[in-house]
């Protein structure tokens, strides 16, 4: 069955619009749909067209709906797009949602081997009817390969309707199967079947296109969580703690699989011919809970080795007992959060930056941490490696606040680069050497510059040896209850925290000519606030814009906001936590900045800015 | 309260071990604990031990969490490196430490609280991945520091201090042990020192996990009648039909070599562990005959002490992860970074 409405007549209205457009996939979850939908944003990758692609999924194996939207931007704007041009509805669950979200103009894509409910129909968009089902069930025997195939052959009609280039994709899919000739075989047959129905069929291309560009050719694909795992891996990690945890799971599973790969040094084997002649100098322990990983960071820490754990914000809960011990002994750590929707349980597959406060002050009594915010896996990337430099040059915890957005969906950003020069800040740690040069060492006295006092690794000379106590303690590192000895410690860990400003990422800092409104967000909001600010500038506000990398805040933060008559902090949680954290912690006036904030679990649109700053200045001009 | 410093001048001459240290040398700060406390006892077999084995202290990490036990580290080897982390948490800094640097001797000492209670999964998993390491649990069935609460190793019957009953059942830490997988077992009692040093050595050289329950009285909270971990309780109730001896490597030559194997357990380190006597069909590396006689026992009304379990064929923590024979610590970045090179390529597959 094909599409019973022309859709000369409905796409007449609409011009073409060439590497400017966004695609909405809906399926059923475990059906196999993950590997088609991101074969077609590679696809489109390798065409040099800046893309995105965001994985909506449920929590879930298998059964509930799941989404994928793909964003094509000539001009680089890929945050997630609210718009949808094309929509692939292949859940019958979600028709309706799914048809009424398509822009007037746009293009329904659905399997026509079932007659579509009348009631679907609407005038205003193109049904694109390809009986799926039908040509899979002909065409393949298993029953596995007529549910999975179904995917590839829609990629395949899409790659005709788009004009995406037949011959990356075919090289992909080669890649993707160049070992096992037999889903090779297949997967090219569905491709094909997808494809020459709809140039059979439809009047292909459609009015959007895709066509190459030279935009992505130093860029790389690549999901934030592998991009931690791979500064964890640079940076000279070499214990890690970890309770599986959506989202951050996948990260120590790619650490996992890196170290296997780059971390086995062969050794001669004492028998010979023993079939395993090679040492790991690594060692990641899937703990009993975060309680145990993080437990197991401060251990290896303390004792002279780069660790650290990945979870998301229920981990951060229970490892707070310990960051307050870790703190408070000053023992460095490194905790990437990947956030997810919270509170409690809350929605462990959908977005959040809702844990800025958790982390800033995890722990009881008085605690500050500092807390890295990357927007994009290359920032995972480096500031994964900055995270372990300042964790042991301040001997304390170090957060890097990611998120899933960032965490688990693939992003085009610029390739990562090392420079073979770096060698790693371990902070001050007196050796055996250093300890013979001095006449007596206590933990807590000799400060530098930035407060830090030098610390000794167990295994050193006894003149290095003392003893943690989480308990109250004076500058010697001996027990006290006396309020000044007390008072001194935790004044310099306030002084301490402070000092490590300078050593963390600078914001990014925009300013416009002319500008009367700033905007100030962080993390994974990055995109969608500077289309949002391209978007405001058009319509006459002009916005300067800065965007957090780092906690404690640089200078520059309080000044923004004192430069500016209208402030905007845009972030995604309910209570306007940035905002909360830069008032608190820079003693500007909280009400000079007005919260802008999406909680709902998909990541932040542009428009959803627009409409917020706007509305906002007219209310209050 | 800041511990006072012990006078170090010598009242005689101290023998010196291999290293040329005396005892006075693997001492720490002066205990604060209640008089009598039986934790003081084990503190001072731990430092009895620690001198006769001629361990460097530097090479010595002492680890604990909080209560009364957890204090003691403070106490001795004064030289080692020491680590009184939180509540119920010692086992997983010491895993960590330990995944760190495994050169060092691991000593960790803990109560019944802080083992059985808030840190029990801890000490389970613990047992289960065999980190290389000594844990003492001084086991007095009652929380100190809080002022007399039941734990979770109280007999049922058994009365505190006020007179009332406990009503749950004990955790056993042994049997935990038996069905966790651990690798070395044993139990004894703070006022036996003569059992309590040798069975220390031979949880130094086991290679793994080696946890030793010393049934330590409280004299504050728990040394009254009808305290079933009394001193006067322990001294007519335990029963040391295993009794053991620890003889390092070094003298093995001179040693006779024993026929029954069964009643001699040859360490990692080439060490052996001598059983003197054993009750008849007691092997301590069959699992379910050690179970069943420690049941056997307890239903008796008697505490079994001794090397009460010993596997020397597993593998630590280490071994099971192949890591090197060093400590991971001091890999150096060279090896550890794989470069620019590297990093290009494997971006290839980003593409």
């Amino acid at each position: 069955m094909t599409s019973t409405i022309s859709h000369d007549t409905a796409s007449a209205t609409a011009g073409v619009k060439t590497n400017d457009f966004a695609l909405k996939l809906a399926n059923v979850n475990g059906t196999g749909s993950a590997s088609a939908n991101s074969l077609l944003m590679q696809a489109i990758f390798r065409m040099g067209i800046p893309v995105s692609g965001k994985n909506l999924f449920p929590s879930n194996i298998q059964g509930l709906p799941t989404w994928y939207e793909i964003r094509v931007n000539k001009s680089g704007y890929t945050a997630r797009a609210l718009d949808y041009d094309l929509m692939v509805a292949m859940n019958s669950q979600t028709y309706a949602e799914d048809i009424a979200e398509v822009a007037a103009g746009g293009y329904v894509l659905y399997d026509s081997s079932w007659p579509l409910d009348a009631q679907l129909q609407r005038a205003d968009v193109t049904f694109l009817g390809v009986p799926l089902a039908k040509m899979c069930l002909e065409n393949f025997t298993s029953s596995r390969e007529r549910v999975l195939m179904k995917n590839i052959a829609y990629a395949g009609a899409l790659v005709a309707l788009l004009d995406l280039d037949l011959e990356v994709i075919a090289t992909l899919l080669t890649e993707s199967y160049s070992r096992n000739e037999k889903l090779l075989a297949s997967n090219q047959k569905a491709l094909r079947l997808g494809y020459d129905y709809a140039m059979e069929n439809f009047d292909c291309p459609l009015e959007l296109r895709l066509a190459p560009m030279d935009e992505t050719s130093h860029s790389i694909l690549i999901d934030g969580n592998t991009a931690s795992a791979l500064g964890c891996l640079y940076a000279g990690a070499t214990v890690a703690g970890w309770y599986p945890i959506t989202p951050a799971t996948a990260l120590m599973d790619n650490f996992t699989a890196l170290c296997a790969k780059y971390r086995r040094e062969p050794v001669d084997s004492p028998v010979p011919g023993a079939p395993d002649s090679h040492q790991n100098n690594y060692l990641i322990l899937q703990a009993e809970d975060e309680i145990a990983a993080i437990g197991m960071v401060l251990g290896a820490s303390w004792s002279g080795a780069r660790a650290f754990t990945s979870t998301s914000g229920p981990g951060i809960s229970l490892m707070s007992e310990l960051l307050g011990l870790a703190y408070y002994t000053e023992i460095p750590a490194v905790i990437f959060d990947v956030q997810r929707t919270g509170p409690s349980t809350g929605m462990p597959t959908r977005t959040q930056q809702a844990d800025i406060l958790l982390c800033a002050y995890a722990s009881h009594g008085d605690t500050k941490h500092i807390l890295l915010f990357p927007a994009n896996p290359h920032e995972c990337f480096e500031f994964a490696v900055t995270s372990f430099d300042v964790a042991e040059r301040f001997q304390t915890p170090v957060f890097v606040l990611s998120d899933l957005d960032i965490g688990m969906n693939d992003w085009v950003v610029p390739e990562l680069t090392w420079d073979d020069d770096f060698v790693p800040d371990r902070g001050r740690v007196l050796h055996d050497e250093d300890l013979a040069g001095i006449a007596e060492f206590f933990r807590y006295t000799n400060e530098d510059e930035d407060f830090v006092t030098p610390r000794t690794v167990p295994g050193s000379d006894s003149k290095g040896a003392y003893f943690i106590r989480g308990s109250g303690h004076d500058k010697f590192g001996k027990y006290t209850e006396v309020p000044a000895e007390y008072q001194e410690v935790v004044d310099r860990l306030k002084k301490k925290h402070a000092a490590a400003a300078h050593a963390l990422p600078a914001p990014v800092e925009i300013r416009r000519p002319g500008a009367h409104v700033g905007i100030i967000t962080l993390g994974s909001c990055d995109l969608a606030v500077r289309e949002a600010i391209d978007e405001l500038a058009a319509r006459g506000v002009v916005a300067d814009f800065l965007r957090v990398r780092g906690f404690p805040f640089a200078a520059s933060v309080r000044q923004f906001v004192l430069d500016h008559e209208q402030c905007f902090v845009v972030e995604q949680n309910r209570d306007a936590q940035l905002r909360s954290l830069i008032a608190l912690e820079t003693e500007v006036d909280i009400n000079a900045m007005h919260p802008v904030v999406h909680y709902g679990g998909f990541p932040l649109s542009a428009r959803q800015v627009v409409d917020a700053v706007t509305t906002t200045l007219e209310v209050r001009p | 309260m800041s511990s006072p410093t012990k006078p170090l001048i010598p009242l005689a001459v101290l023998p010196k071990n291999e290293l040329g240290l005396t005892v006075r040398d693997y001492e720490g700060a002066m205990s604060t604990l209640c008089a009598g406390c039986g934790h003081d006892s084990v503190t001072a077999a731990i430092t009895q031990m620690y001198f006769e084995l001629s361990m460097p202290p530097h090479m010595i990490a002492k680890l604990s969490g909080i209560g009364c036990s957890s204090k003691t580290p403070t106490y001795f080897v004064r030289g080692a490196h020491g680590f009184n982390s939180a509540h119920g948490r010692m086992a997983t800094i010491a895993t960590g430490a330990n995944a760190a640097n495994r050169e060092l001797s691991y000593i960790g000492i803990s109560g019944d609280g802080d083992s059985l209670s808030i840190g029990i999964g801890h000490l389970a998993h613990l047992m289960r991945r065999n980190v290389n390491m000594v844990y003492v649990l001084e086991n007095n069935g009652v929380y100190g520091l809080t002022k007399g609460q039941f734990s979770a190793s109280a007999d049922i019957g058994s009365r505190s201090k006020r007179g009332v009953p406990n009503i749950v059942a004990p955790i056993d830490p042994i049997m935990l042990g038996l069905s966790m997988g651990a690798t070395f077992l044993a139990r004894s009692f703070s006022g036996d020192k003569e059992q309590l040093i040798p069975l220390l050595k031979a949880a130094v050289a086991h290679k793994g996990l080696a946890l030793v329950d010393v049934i330590s009285p409280c004299v504050t909270f728990n040394d009254h009648e009808g305290s079933t971990k009394s001193y006067r309780f322990m001294r007519e109730h335990e029963v040391k039909e295993i009794e053991t001896d620890f003889v390092p490597w070094q003298q093995e030559i001179s040693m006779p070599h024993h026929k029954d194997d069964a009643r001699e357990v040859i360490m990692h380190d080439g060490s052996a562990v001598r059983f003197r006597s054993v009750p008849p069909g007691y092997d301590p590396r069959d699992r379910q005959k050690v179970e069943e006689y420690i049941r056997e026992r307890h239903e008796r009304g008697e505490i079994a002490t001794g090397l009460l379990y010993v596997n020397e064929s597993s593998t630590d923590v280490h071994e099971m992860n192949n890591t090197p024979e060093t400590a991971l610590s001091k890999v150096p970045f060279a090896t550890l970074c794989p470069g620019s090179a590297a990093l290009a390529k494997l971006q290839e597959d980003f593409r």
